[in-house]
């Protein structure tokens, strides 16, 4: 009965790994809540996720929106159903894109330089100099990444909205002929506030998912510079994957009824 | 050895990564005011023993107390608390890259929000003239410095808070001779002036015979020689002899296959 054995191994390293995370978040989330606070990492961490992002979000929401018009009107020409272009684009972006390719934008750009950076003080003692200098790591380094993620990644998927929502426009009115008016129109009669709310919660979980996933596999990175690639490696790997699974959870919460 | 409680106690403290112990019984003591050296082979647990008193590693049995408080199993802010009595120099410096030079020698201060940011900065180039640095160095960044000086910026840390127990851990490694003379001195010179106890590992005997008030001999993950500093050349320890004179023949084996 070998074969049992690495299946085992595996179960028990998955649910270690779990609770490892769990404990982690836990803990994290307790030093968000309970004061010392750190305004300006904070605030830095804010702008480096918020503003410095935006370039690469905006850039991919706005393809994002140009491809959905262009593909479902091929779609829906078939059916002479073209009206429905301006629905198909402003719900998938606010529901679907705008949170998800943003999410996957800041996994990419921010979670692996939060693993990286982690990841070097931990392997080059900094980490453990913040303890001896009565500084919890915790609370200096994680939290307001935590804090940031959360709030600005909403934001963030806010704008990228409006550039998708844009983006669509743009190929509607200027390469298929809509009347800008009317598609204007039509985007706004289908557009229902839950649509963006649930846009914004997802975004703000994503935010949640990969600042975590960076301090986590960093805080926990060892060995050189290998430690630290593989920490950065699995930081953008699990955030991408539990995104797209929280992707799926929180809209069968929103809309499966 | 006066008859006063000591700065740092322990006893019995064992730690074990696995299977593979690493602190087996050990005990020591680090008076008021003294600088005590802990020698020993590279892998003998030395770094061990420090973080297990910094609480960056839980030991697993034993006695720590600092000023005649047990440390073991203390919740965060009491940790917090008691840490405020340290300052520690890395053997790497662990300095902060992201910070220019004076935050990180601010660094304590500021985040125990005991001064404002003008005068932490004040404390902090009085501190770096302590230890030969101008008021220029502050504003670089660590990585624009030499090791030596990432040392001394270090060092400068460490003192920044006016510790009463000063750690540190390998001070010349990775130095040149001189330079190593330099920190030695400047090691010696402030904990006089701070007036702080002094727990130091370095298998550096050069080093250890200047800064050292008494020196102990760590060996699989015991204390097995401790005296003063003038007694080390006649210990009769033969695991001592061999190791201050760095022979490779002797009572000591070196894992060369481990």
């Amino acid at each position: 009965m070998n074969f049992l054995q690495p299946v085992g191994h595996l179960s028990l390293a998955l649910l270690a790994t779990a609770g490892r995370l769990t404990l982690f978040a836990g803990s994290a989330v307790a030093h968000v809540v309970r004061p010392p606070y750190y305004p300006r990492m904070v605030l830095r961490q804010m702008v480096e996720i918020g503003y410095y992002s935006l370039p690469v979000v905006g850039l991919t929401a706005i393809f994002a929106g140009m491809v959905l018009a262009l593909q479902s009107y091929t779609g829906f020409a078939r059916f002479s159903a073209e009206g429905a272009v301006a629905n198909v684009v402003v719900l998938s972006i606010t529901r679907e894109l705008g949170p998800v390719l943003a999410g996957l934008m800041v996994a990419g750009r921010v979670g692996a330089a939060m693993a990286a950076e982690m990841g070097t003080m931990r392997v080059t003692e900094q980490l453990d100099a913040l303890t001896t200098l009565s500084t919890n790591p915790m609370k200096y380094m994680v939290a307001p990444r935590l804090l940031a993620g959360l709030t600005m990644v909403p934001v963030l998927v806010f704008i990228a909205d409006i550039i998708g929502v844009f983006g669509g426009y743009l190929v509607a009115v200027y390469k298929l002929g809509f009347n800008a008016g009317n598609y204007l129109q039509s985007t706004y009669d289908f557009l229902k506030t839950e649509d963006v709310v649930s846009g914004l919660v997802k975004a703000g979980v994503f935010g949640f998912i990969v600042t975590l996933m960076g301090c986590y596999h960093g805080y926990h990175s060892r060995g050189g510079a290998q430690g630290v690639g593989a920490a950065t490696t699995n930081a953008v790997v699990s955030a991408s994957i539990l995104i797209l699974c929280f992707d799926y959870i929180l809209t069968e919460m929103f809309f499966a009824r | 050895m006066n008859d006063a409680v000591p700065k740092i106690h322990m006893s019995g403290v064992r730690k074990a990564f696995g299977s593979k112990v690493v602190l087996d019984g050990l005990d020591l003591d680090v008076g008021v005011g003294e600088s005590v050296v802990v020698i020993g082979g590279s892998g003998t647990g030395k770094s061990v023993m420090l973080k297990c008193i910094l609480g960056l590693l839980e030991a697993d049995a034993g006695t720590i107390q600092v000023d005649g408080e047990d440390v073991l199993g203390i919740s965060t802010g009491d940790r917090e608390r008691i840490n405020r009595k340290f300052g520690m120099l890395f053997q790497s410096a662990a300095l902060f890259d992201s910070l220019p030079v004076w935050e990180n020698v601010a660094f304590g201060l500021l985040a125990q929000k005991r001064v404002g940011r003008a005068e932490a900065k004040e404390i902090a180039i009085t501190k770096l003239a302590q230890v030969g640095l101008t008021r220029e160095v502050g504003e670089l960044f660590p990585a624009e410095l030499s090791g030596g000086m990432q040392k001394r910026v270090a060092l400068a840390r460490a003192i920044a808070a006016d510790p009463e127990i000063i750690f540190f851990d390998e001070p010349t490694t990775g130095l040149d001779p001189i330079m190593a003379d330099v920190i030695n001195d400047l090691i010696v010179k402030i904990t006089r002036e701070v007036g702080a106890s002094a727990l130091s590992i370095t298998h550096d005997m050069a080093s250890a015979r200047k800064i050292a008030d008494r020196i102990a001999m760590l060996f699989q993950g015991k204390i097995i020689w401790v005296g003063p500093t003038r007694e080390i050349d006649q210990s009769g320890n033969p695991y001592v002899d061999q190791f201050i004179h760095g022979r490779a023949e002797g009572p000591i084996q070196m894992a060369v296959r481990a």
